[in-house]
């Protein structure tokens, strides 16, 4: 009991002491959008989550380290044409920009980068769980307010250029910047529209967005998980987008 | 072989037998789809923007023709004062106009711009195959999808995107027109158009200004607050109306975009000689109004006899003065006083014919009133009845179309026009804070003591600066 009370007396002192960059993510439950039939709560076990995405300056450091993931260098394969398309040469992010999120990297680079610091990347699910975190509650999903900033910042093209990650929306994890800066590559992103390109295959019919795809969603009004979805489905894992970047996800992969 | 076909035709005739019993003998298949002609030669096609068409056709055999269209996202004017985030196939709202002939191999480029937050794709009611496209044309920001398509129907139709969520991405803008010209063209006119209509949903009201984001829930509901022609209130009014000259022939291709509405289409003071019914192929003649489905089109065909201003609306009438559909035709040559005359006479009408000439009971003519007070409490009632229909219960009025008499300086400067505009009417442009206004507003049948109450009441109301008219000084006004 005392053993007890003196490990969290130190947990508390060390977050006090230093924000740490990964955020301990409790395990929890959620029903996913999609893709669940049954509509089953699906469980998340806890892992950790980097407080902010990867940013042009860390990534930066990779490249240092990593010469065959420098723009000059990385094979066809694992990037498109355009990947970091805004880096002014092989080892400097756009200017004035180390602080903002790195974008215009494939899914092959991310996860590249996500094992050079001992993680990997984020599950659909684990990510989707977290999404649902508010400012201020675990499943923010059933505040309306909420909902409405996330389809109000979807709404809006993006900005000449990102601000730093700091400077973005924090939940109630302390997790930044889990809507309102970019999108973010996840592990699974082609797990539920595998045939993106050949929405025809009749046999993943429920799994398609339009049509009766759209029946099958838990809640038709949730446009915003609706978006992601979509959006994840458009991507092939060697594209470089310029409003796409990632973070890291530490734990056992799920 | 010859054997094995045998087999193979008694094996189909029993197939047919089992499927369809209770017509054993198959009638003569419809004629299957097949081009005929043979493509010749590449082309680029020619995209425009609302209201302008592309030229017609004049090739007489199909090519292949290639077609870029580039998704562009960005803020815009919705209505004055009021931004909106539009999602554009081609920059702006309705999306550019595609033509093309019957049998052309079009080769479609979906280009997606890198400042795009959203993946998109098209869905080409044109286009016979899974998605009309949209199964081939699911483009992430920055990338570029290329599929081609034979134009086997021709017709008017429509395009929009069907990117999840497909309502909201049609609700943004993402729709417009392409049209498959038949073998032979269209027969010639003087005059072509480009007009979409498209509901769209804010988070504030109608007027509220600012920048407005998309709400969801007036989507479901199905509750917009501006129904407008070619994306923006006031598109086609004013300096921006469509032209003409007497004795054109004019066709209007109309498209509807939705997401939600379905237009009752229809242009105040012309009869349509010709309407091809939803883009189809099918003329209909001498119509008043035509119903043009959501995600539908129509062409439609008049020849303009008279010169002035020709309103064209969604017959859905609040929707046309208190939302945004309207759109104007400025018609300009000389008058032809046998088809329309114009005002010939005004005079006072007493009932006559039966043996009542009074009706009994009839109240006295109410006395003057007796204070500046009455005189606004009486003017109310009558701005109620008369004066709300068009400049609106707060006074407003309505952007480009109907002036505000609410904090207006033109009313303030001088109060005796608005004297002026109701008993001898008004004609021409006036600016009122700041904005233009080219409309007509008829001379109202009130008496004078009408006219000075409810001239009082608005000066006194709305915001503006105060003051009273009189009866004797509205009679002196009066022409």
């Amino acid at each position: 009991m005392r053993r007890v009370g003196i490990f969290w007396l130190l947990l508390c002192l060390s977050s006090l002491a230093i924000e740490s960059t990964k955020v301990t993510i409790p395990a929890g439950s959620f029903v996913p959008l999609m893709g669940s039939q049954k509509r089953q709560a699906l469980a998340v076990a806890s892992f950790q989550l980097s407080r902010y995405p990867v940013t042009n300056g860390e990534f930066g450091q990779f490249l240092r380290v990593h010469p065959e993931w420098r723009r000059s260098r990385i094979k066809r394969l694992f990037a498109e044409s355009g990947y970091l398309r805004d880096w002014v040469d092989d080892l400097h992010g756009p200017k004035g920009q180390y602080s903002s999120p790195v974008t215009n990297v494939s899914w092959f680079a991310a996860r590249a980068y996500c094992r050079s610091v001992g993680g990997r990347l984020p599950s659909q699910n684990e990510w989707e769980w977290v999404a649902q975190a508010s400012a201020s509650e675990r499943n923010g999903m059933r505040q309306p307010e909420f909902r409405r900033q996330i389809l109000a910042w979807y709404a809006r093209p993006n900005p000449e250029h990102w601000p730093a990650v700091q400077k973005t929306y924090r939940n109630v994890y302390g997790v930044h910047a889990m809507h309102g800066l970019v999108w973010e590559w996840v592990e699974d992103f082609n797990s539920l529209l595998v045939t993106g390109e050949s929405r025809g295959d009749s046999s993943l019919d429920l799994d398609l967005y339009c049509a009766g795809g759209a029946l099958s969603g838990l809640d038709p009004s949730d446009y915003p998980t609706y978006m992601r979805y979509a959006f994840r489905s458009s991507l092939k894992a060697r594209y470089a987008v310029p409003n796409l970047g990632f973070r890291v996800a530490y734990g056992r992969t799920p | 072989m010859r054997k094995q076909f045998i087999v193979a035709l008694a094996g189909l005739a029993l197939v047919t037998l089992a499927c369809s019993p209770s017509s054993p003998i198959p009638s003569s298949p419809t004629p299957s789809k097949v081009v005929e002609e043979a493509l010749q030669g590449e082309e680029v096609a020619v995209l425009t923007h609302a209201p302008q068409v592309p030229p017609p056709i004049q090739r007489t055999h199909p090519t292949r023709v290639i077609v870029k269209l580039e998704v562009r996202e960005h803020e815009g004017r919705l209505a004055d004062g009021v931004r909106y985030t539009f999602w554009t196939f081609g920059g702006e709202v309705p999306g550019m106009f595609i033509r093309v002939r019957e049998g052309d191999l079009v080769e479609f480029h979906l280009e997606n711009h890198p400042s795009s937050k959203m993946p998109h794709n098209i869905d080409l009611h044109a286009v016979t195959g899974p998605g009309g496209g949209a199964t081939s044309s699911f483009t992430a920001p920055g990338h570029e999808s290329v599929f081609s398509f034979t134009t086997l129907n021709p017709g008017l139709f429509v395009y929009h995107c069907a990117t999840a969520p497909v309502g909201m991405h049609i609700a943004n803008g993402m729709y417009g027109l392409i049209l498959v010209e038949p073998k032979g063209g269209l027969p010639k006119v003087d005059r072509e158009y480009y007009v979409m209509q498209g509901d769209f949903y804010t988070r504030g009201a109608n007027g509220e200004g600012g920048l407005q984001p998309f709400s969801m829930q007036k989507a479901l509901d199905e509750h917009p607050d501006y129904v407008v022609f070619n994306g923006s209130v006031g598109a086609l009014t004013g300096d921006k109306a469509l032209q003409a000259k007497v004795g054109e022939k004019i066709r209007l291709f109309v498209g509807n975009g939705g997401p939600n509405l379905v237009s009752s289409f229809h242009v105040i003071g012309e009869i349509f000689d010709s309407v091809f019914v939803e883009g189809g192929e099918t003329a209909n003649h001498n119509v008043q109004t035509t119903l043009i489905p959501s995600g539908g089109a129509a062409i439609t065909e008049f020849k303009v006899e008279v010169p002035g201003t020709f309103i064209l609306v969604d017959h859905s009438i609040f929707r046309a003065f208190n939302k945004g559909a309207l759109a104007m035709l400025k018609v300009a040559g000389e008058e032809n006083k046998s088809f329309y005359s114009g005002k010939q006479d005004d005079k006072v009408y007493a009932a006559e014919g039966g043996a009542v000439q009074e009706l009994p009971n009839r109240p006295v003519a109410q006395a003057s009133a007796q204070s500046k007070a009455e005189r606004m409490s009486r003017g109310a009632d009558v701005f109620n009845q008369v004066c709300t229909a068009c400049h609106q219960a707060n006074g407003e009025g309505i952007p480009n179309v109907f002036p505000p008499l609410a904090q207006s300086d033109y009313l303030n400067q001088d109060p005796t026009r608005g004297v002026n505009a109701i008993t001898n009417g008004l004609q021409g442009e006036i600016t009122v804070n700041g904005a233009k206004f080219n409309q007509v507003m008829p001379k109202l049948t009130l008496t004078d003591e009408q006219t000075a109450n409810v001239v009082t009441y608005v000066l006194n109301n709305f915001g503006n600066k105060g003051g009273e008219i009189t009866p004797e000084a509205v009679k002196k006004i009066r022409k």
